[in-house]
């Protein structure tokens, strides 16, 4: 209850102080001669905001590229130690293997599955296209926590005698006849792996359906029309006419997806702990940062990652100038 | 109530390579209808934001009766606009909306009433008070627009193509609204707008504009009967002007087999060559064939008077030429008739130049 | 990101009335799409189902057999049963995670838009120097990982004591939801009439004025969007809380659901029903603003 209070409070001090921060220093920007009152009023609007940013991105993320040079607390330089010692810990190789392929099947699988059901959906009747989509796109509300726990019931196991199998993979698997698998732990080709990236795709295939569908909702109606009296069938149609109208938005999808995937670490932190060779960068991160409380090899694995979505980052500011231009 | 006045203001938006109006002077009265009126993008609504404060004025100086305005922001300049997509606020009742202004000014709700009432009445909103702007007719809302403005009582009204977004009725019926309320609240106005008719109709007093650059300010008739320049003369007026061109002989022009009597102090002023205009109700159907020959190709019969389109191949004239005459004259599509322009109302432009020079 | 929202203005989770003789635009045999996207429902819902009805199971029953061996008599009520929730809400503490992740995310959300809203304003209707380079560091913040930010700010927080307290979640939240929000607000504020302001600017109004009287009334629709995306994205986190709150007193339902999967991973009958209390509210949120998310999310959005 208190706590409860005390939430209300913060939101009525929280929301109120910064009104009352923006008020005031509205009002005494106001009082300023014209010239000055013009110039710096823009700067009392974003302030706030760009204060936040940052305080908590950028400075850190300066910060961070300077940690990442020290010893674990930071005391002394240890120049690119840190960064070998990534290099050779065999786990953190295998977990940048293992990103590699969660970056290669996880976006490429959620936008065709999005697109599936994006396309085949808008052939329903209005009832059952609402419905579907919802169900496609209901795994948005639920937390990669939430999502694990789902699946580690379907992935379940058990392996003592007479026990039925209460996991729904299991129980199929065993009733087709093979013996029973401790899914998890199954690394050969990599099937761990796969198992957890569905959960991934689970997740995300409602996001790539509704970008998706609202674009191929857009292509219109009259370049199919050409196209089916120009004489092309409808795989056709789809691939040379609908697929390349549509194709900003895929590209959209897929860079999303795959951003999320290089930083998410929740499913392979809460599933594995990252072992039977399942490890992910991000989770080595909150591993080095939390179990070795070693920060500078922390620090290191996220300048990785930041390395790694650059060219994402330019590709995506060079679109948005892109955009602007056309404005 | 007040003049308005611009002393060499410039305009330059960042990133272009010439200012979009490099320097306009103008004059305004106090209580003037002022239409600034020119093709699309010559500076027309850049010339009106300068006066509203939407856009920075780079140098020279913008005043509103005494008050130099250049570097106050809109809100105290004591203006009130229309804009061309009237700009209402959509989540705000006729009655906000109007009211809105009053508000920021921090009029008394009493006298805020009163007022709206007072302006919903004059414009015939008084039943759509309580209406969001989605709820009414383009013209209704055009309408809201302006009594969003007269309530204000400011000094001086800007407009900026208001009726562009009317049918073509509408427009025609709203001109008259707006010049007749105008006049009646005698509140100096400044009005843009690419249409000349519209231009000729509404302002007291109208000034064209052509590259950012004032070309003439005038009574509509005086541009009419004495367009400075070539540009105005052929912008003002519709159908167009006629320009022809011919060899300079001593006492006029010779076009084809055809003399244009022209002042011989007129033609001495020109640099090199002249440039002839004849509005088309300047000419006349010549009954000999002492005229320029026209192939008819097309007559547009009004009922009350005919237009009579036409080629020539007559060196110096246009190709295409414009006559009015007499309705009901029967002059048949591919005929060739022979026409002459009165001498007494021809307007002569410098080749060079374009400036008149009679 | 950066999508431009279709210019057509449909819902992309369709619907009744906004069909246009669009049956025809294919004519793939009807049966086999029926089936594929039943099929595909099927795969997506049943994970989801087995979680909810074992939740209402009791222990003996989990551990006995399947879930789905309840479809064989689902009307027999005995089986159904709320212990596991009482126990789960009052013996593992989900119910005050509960309570401590509605108290992390209501301020999370509310703080960050209001700022945001101002900056989106500023960024759209305001000059000043330096205005478009500060746009451009937001749209490249958009895709930098928040993993950025966490050892700096665990020493700052520490050194103000303010690890394991709200005031630390709240603060990171704003911050990191900071650049989405402001992009998405900006986006959403141009596409607004530019005369509109301008009018106001005439009619006397203070920027200050315009930002509450039009621009935010008029912003509602991209306002609501951030916010469940807000909303759902605090909700749902575990690395922030993880790091700033942890475990203990203020633990939020993220933390809790992972220790009890930690814990008691054989516990089932747990399990499900912590995790669908984790997952009710956000699910009741997203069911319910569907249509503004999904607004939201094809005005552009990712998630840094
Ligand atoms: N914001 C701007 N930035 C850069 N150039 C501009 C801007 N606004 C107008 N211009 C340019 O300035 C010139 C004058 O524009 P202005 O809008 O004043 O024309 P206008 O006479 O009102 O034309 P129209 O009848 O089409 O409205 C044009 O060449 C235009 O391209
Ligand atoms: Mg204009």
């Amino acid at each position: 209850m208190i706590k409860l209070i005390n939430a209300a409070l913060a939101i009525v001090a929280g929301v109120g102080g910064m009104l009352a921060l923006f008020w005031i220093l509205n009002a005494i920007v106001e009082r300023l001669p014209g010239r000055w009152e013009e110039r710096l009023k823009p700067y009392v609007f974003i302030g706030p905001a760009v204060a936040l940013v940052g305080l908590f991105l950028v400075y850190p993320a300066v910060q961070t590229v300077i940690y990442s040079f020290a010893d674990k607390n930071s005391q002394k330089w240890v120049g690119f130690e840190n960064y070998k010692a990534l290099w050779n810990d065999d786990n953190f190789r295998s977990a940048l293997l293992n990103n590699l392929l969660w970056i290669l099947v996880v976006p490429a699988v959620s936008v065709v599955i999005g697109l599936l059901i994006a396309v085949l959906a808008d052939r329903l009747r209005p009832t059952s296209e609402k419905v579907a989509k919802s169900v496609i796109f209901m795994p948005m509300a639920i937390s990669f926590v939430g999502a694990s726990t789902i699946w580690r019931f379907v992935y379940d196991t058990r392996f003592a005698e007479g026990d039925e199998q209460i996991g729904l993979l299991s129980a199929i698997t065993t009733g087709l006849g093979f013996d029973p698998v401790s899914w998890l732990r199954l690394d050969a080709w990599n099937v761990n792996d796969f198992l957890l990236m569905a959960i991934m795709i689970w997740l995300q295939a409602g996001f790539a359906m509704v970008l998706l569908s609202a674009a191929v909702k857009g292509v219109p109606e009259d370049t199919l029309e050409a196209a089916r009296i120009d004489g092309a069938n409808e795989l056709q149609i789809f691939f040379r006419v609908v697929v390349p109208q549509i194709w900003p938005t895929v590209i959209v999808v897929f860079t999303t997806v795959l951003i999320l995937v290089m930083k998410v670490f929740d499913i392979v932190y809460v599933m594995t702990g990252g072992n039977a060779d399942t490890d992910v960068v991000a989770n080595i991160f909150v591993e080095e940062l939390i179990e070795f409380g070693d920060d500078g090899r922390a620090a290191a694995v996220v300048v990785v990652l930041m390395i790694a979505v650059i060219p994402v980052m330019i590709y995506q500011v060079r679109r948005f100038r892109m955009q602007e231009a056309g404005r | 109530m007040a003049t308005v006045r611009f002393e060499k203001a410039q305009r330059w938006y960042p990133g272009a390579d010439t200012p979009a109006v490099p320097g306009i002077d103008l004059e305004i009265e106090d209580g003037e209808f002022m239409v600034l009126v020119g093709p699309s993008g010559c500076g027309k609504s850049t010339t009106l934001r300068m006066l509203a404060g939407l856009e920075e004025v780079n140098s020279g100086n913008v005043y509103i009766g005494d008050r130099d305005v250049t570097k106050l922001s809109p809100k105290d300049r004591d203006i009130a606009m229309v804009f061309q997509n009237y700009a209402l606020y959509p989540h705000m009742t006729v009655a906000d909306n109007m009211a809105f202004a009053l508000k920021m000014a921090k009029v008394p709700s009493e006298e805020r009433k009163v007022r709206v009432r007072e302006a919903a009445g004059i414009l015939g909103l008084t039943d759509y008070l309580d209406r969001k702007p989605k709820a009414l007719s383009g013209g209704q809302r055009q309408r809201v627009a302006m009594g969003r403005a007269i309530v204000r009582q400011p000094q001086v009204f800007l407009m900026d193509e208001p009726l562009s977004n009317l049918d073509a009725k509408m427009r025609v019926a709203t001109r008259t609204d707006i010049a007749k309320l105008q006049a009646d609240l005698g509140i100096t106005t400044v009005y843009v707008t690419h249409d000349q008719i519209e231009a000729m109709t509404m302002g007291d007093r109208v000034a064209v504009m052509n590259f950012g650059e004032l070309q003439q300010v005038d009574t509509p008739l005086s541009l009419y009967d004495r367009p400075n320049n070539r540009f105005v003369a052929g912008f003002i007026g519709s159908p167009a002007m006629n320009f022809l061109e011919g060899e300079m002989t001593d006492g006029g022009l010779r076009i084809g087999d055809y003399d244009l009597p022209v002042p011989r102090d007129v033609l001495q002023k020109a640099t090199d060559g002249v440039v002839v205009g004849v509005r088309p109700e300047h000419f006349e159907i010549a009954s000999d064939n002492n005229g320029i020959p026209i192939e008819v190709t097309l007559v547009e019969e009004l009922g009350a008077d005919a237009y009579i389109y036409g080629t020539t191949d007559v060196q110096g004239t246009p190709g295409h030429l414009v006559v009015r005459g007499l309705a009901r004259r029967d002059v048949a599509k591919g005929s060739t008739v022979y026409v002459s322009a009165d001498a007494e109302r021809i307007h002569v432009f410098d080749k060079a130049t374009e400036k008149r020079l009679n | 990101m950066t999508q431009a929202a279709p210019t057509v203005d449909v819902d992309p989770m369709g619907g009744e009335g906004q069909k246009p003789p669009r049956a025809q635009r294919f004519t793939l045999g009807s049966v086999v799409v029926r089936a594929t996207v039943a099929l595909l429902c099927l795969l997506w819902l049943v994970p989801t189902i087995g979680l909810l009805v074992s939740s209402f199971r009791s222990e003996e029953a989990v551990k006995e057999d399947g879930w789905w061996t309840v479809f064989a008599s689902p009307l027999e009520f005995s089986q159904w049963t709320l212990d596991s929730y009482d126990s789960v809400i009052f013996d593992q503490g989900m119910g005050s995670a509960f309570l401590n992740s509605i108290v992390v995310t209501v301020p999370a959300t509310i703080i960050p838009i209001m700022i945001a809203a101002f900056a989106a304003y500023a960024f759209t209707f305001m000059r000043f120097p330096g205005r478009d380079l500060l746009f451009i560091l937001v749209v490249g913040l958009l895709v930098v990982p928040l993993q950025v930010a966490f050892v700096p700010l665990l020493r700052l927080f520490s050194q103000y004591e303010l690890n394991g307290t709200f005031l630390a979640v709240w603060l990171a939240h704003a911050g990191f939801g900071m650049p989405l929000a402001i992009y998405i607000l900006r986006n959403y504020m141009a596409s607004l009439p530019h005369e509109i302001i301008e009018s106001a600017a005439v009619d006397g109004a203070s920027h200050f004025r315009t930002f509450w009287s039009l621009v935010v009334p008029m912003s509602v629709p991209a306002l609501a969007a951030y916010a469940i995306f807000q909303f759902l994205w605090v909700w749902n986190d575990l690395l922030v809380a993880l790091l700033f709150l942890g475990a203990g007193e203020n633990e939020v339902v993220t933390i809790n659901l992972r220790d009890l999967i930690g814990d008691l991973g054989q516990e089932w009958h747990l399990l499900t029903a912590g995790a669908f209390i984790s997952m009710v509210l956000p699910l009741a949120v997203f069911f319910a603003l569907q249509r503004y998310f999904v607004r939201g999310l094809t005005a552009g959005s990712v998630k840094g």
